[in-house]
């Protein structure tokens, strides 16, 4: 047995200085962030991320599944926006293939894409408030994230481990319904934007915490890797819908905000008024949802309907060979990104030709931005970390993977 | 759409702008290139690599001026056993590049980046965390997943699944 060695190990650097252990149980790092922090007095000197204690080698269990079995895996990295981990890894193995997927089937993943970026930034946003110690909007929020929830549930059978998207397409139809309650959700909810903006936006509680806190430059939000709405809340104008479309993106009219001040005001502006270009997409893709088949025309990797399946000597083969063996992926590696509701979301896919993937790695947003919180808190406050840890919108199953 | 055959002829490829910028600098910086499914790999050598990411990040027409992801491949058995993987993505232009250094498999190391992308940090920490590739230069070079007395590195392919029982 090798000897413990506690991690990791920050000496106090002056006489006068202490260190202060926060987490990994503590309820305003969002899971298990342990940060340590060495103070004086009131103010942080350094401070260091500690990760690692939900590592569940994810990366590896993907190397022993047939591609098709990875899918579930994905959600599970990411539990607030399953969705998303979905649509990169479809899309890298779908680019591995070199499948070509039907109009309605990309469109109902904007569609389910743009709902779970809600759902992402209402979690924030909630969790964010009750940090700073607004009570209110965080009931307000989950009021609207539980009807996009049951959204997902129709569609997928599952609340939040949806694992819809599938190589070639989606799992199964949209359900009878499903549009008009899409459609009634996207009716109230930029009503419900304002009142979360009435209780914040102009409130002087919120503002004396957020504004002019946890200041990052472009420079160093560009060099630490920062992505999405960090990043962008720096004044750096980068959004991969827009600027390196995937999924049919570019078919769809919408604003990227940007804010140049590089506070935790900026970033929080930044993601509120995503959630009103988001439902706007949404909207976009009720009104002009094409019609058509929603899984690609390639019977070795596309599941046959379960109905063809049944009366179909051909189907039944192909099913039972997918089921049994997988099917193969022609050798070579992609690297597919994404705007994830936290920045880009990358899967970096290598195929050796057979049925399993031989290294999928997957680039996680919140893994590099957690990288700015020393730049955003150190010489600041110690009541300021926790609206720079709320501000960056990590979540720690992504983070450790 | 069916999959066109990779073109790995340098010739054809010379204008993408990583390649233009490191045949500038001298013709034996690219080991060679693969353009594949609309994505640009470039093999360089271990000890070029830092000089490269700089050039690349300060090259003036299409600056690569963001590091996306650093990660690795293991090949095991062959040798070279490593593959250390850098995506590079230039903000201005919307360009992505990958570049590629083979590693042995006797203490594999390589110099570290972090000078250039201070966000290299958590990725190098990670790569050393889960195959053992080491990077000279990096600040604090400890494990970032794996509990500090772990013994082996999961990511490595004679690692097996379940761990060792």
């Amino acid at each position: 047995m090798a000897h413990l060695a506690p991690t990791p190990v920050l000496e106090p650097g002056q006489d006068r200085t202490m260190i202060l252990n926060m987490g990994p149980q503590h309820p305003s790092t969002h899971g298990v962030l342990r940060v340590l922090l060495e103070i004086d007095g009131e103010t942080v000197v350094r401070l260091m991320p500690d990760i690692g204690y939900l590592h569940t080698g994810i990366e590896k269990t993907c190397e022993a599944k047939f591609y098709q079995q990875v899918v579930p895996l994905t959600d599970r990295i990411d539990y607030l926006c399953p969705l998303t981990n979905n649509l990169c890894y479809v899309l890298a193995v779908e680019k591995l293939l070199g499948l070509e997927i039907p109009p309605k089937a990309q469109w109902m993943r904007v569609l389910l894409n743009e709902l779970t970026r809600i759902n992402s930034h209402l979690v924030w946003l909630g969790t964010h408030a009750l940090d700073i110690g607004a009570m209110t909007v965080f009931l307000y929020c989950f009021r609207e994230r539980e009807e996009i929830l049951k959204i997902f549930e129709m569609v997928s059978g599952q609340r939040m481990m949806t694992s819809y998207f599938r190589v070639g397409g989606l799992a199964l139809e949209p359900p009878l319904g499903f549009f008009d309650r899409v459609r009634d959700f996207a009716g109230i909810f930029p009503e419900r934007v304002d009142e979360y903006e009435n209780l914040l936006t102009g409130n002087p509680i919120w503002l004396m915490r957020t504004k002019g806190v946890a200041y990052i430059s472009p420079e160093d939000a560009i060099a630490l890797g920062a992505t999405g709405p960090t990043l962008r809340g720096s004044g750096v104008d980068i959004d991969l819908r827009r600027d390196m479309p995937y999924s049919s993106y570019e078919k769809f009219q919408f604003k990227v905000p940007v804010s140049q001040e590089g506070d935790v005001f900026a970033r929080y502006m930044c993601r509120v008024q995503e959630l009103r270009e988001s439902i706007g997409i949404v909207r976009q893709a009720l009104d002009g949802m094409p019609e058509g088949p929603i899984k690609a025309d390639a019977p070795h990797v596309v599941l046959p309907d379960r109905e063809k399946m049944k009366t179909q000597m051909e189907a039944l083969i192909y099913h039972f060979k997918i089921i049994t063996e997988g099917f193969q992926v022609p050798a070579g590696e992609v690297y597919q990104a994404i705007e994830s509701p936290r920045g880009e979301m990358g899967y970096y896919i290598v195929s050796d030709g057979t049925a399993k993937p031989y290294r999928v790695h997957m680039r996680s947003a919140c893994f590099a931005n957690l990288q700015t919180l020393p730049t955003m808190c150190e010489g600041r406050l110690l009541a300021d970390v926790v609206a720079a840890i709320g501000s960056i919108d990590i979540v720690l199953g992504e983070i450790d993977r | 759409m069916p999959l066109a055959p990779p073109i790995t002829d340098i010739e054809q490829l010379k204008n993408h702008p990583a390649v233009a910028r490191l045949l500038d600098w001298k013709d034996s910086a690219i080991q060679s290139v693969k353009f594949d499914r609309d994505e640009m790999t470039i093999h360089v050598d271990r000890s070029d690599l830092r000089e490269a990411c700089a050039l690349l990040r300060e090259a003036p027409e299409c600056p690569f001026n963001f590091l996306s992801d650093v990660t690795c491949v293991d090949w095991y058995p062959s040798d070279p056993r490593f593959e250390v993987v850098y995506h590079l993505l230039s903000i201005p232009r919307k360009e992505r590049v990958r570049l590629k250094v083979n590693l042995n498999s006797s203490s594999p190391s390589i110099d570290s980046i972090t000078p250039i992308w201070s966000g290299a940090n958590f990725f190098e920490r990670e790569v050393y965390d889960l195959f053992g590739v080491r990077f000279a230069g990096h600040p604090y070079l400890r494990r970032i997943m794996m509990p500090e007395d772990w013994e082996g590195h999961p990511l490595r392919k004679d690692y097996p699944v379940e761990g060792y029982r």
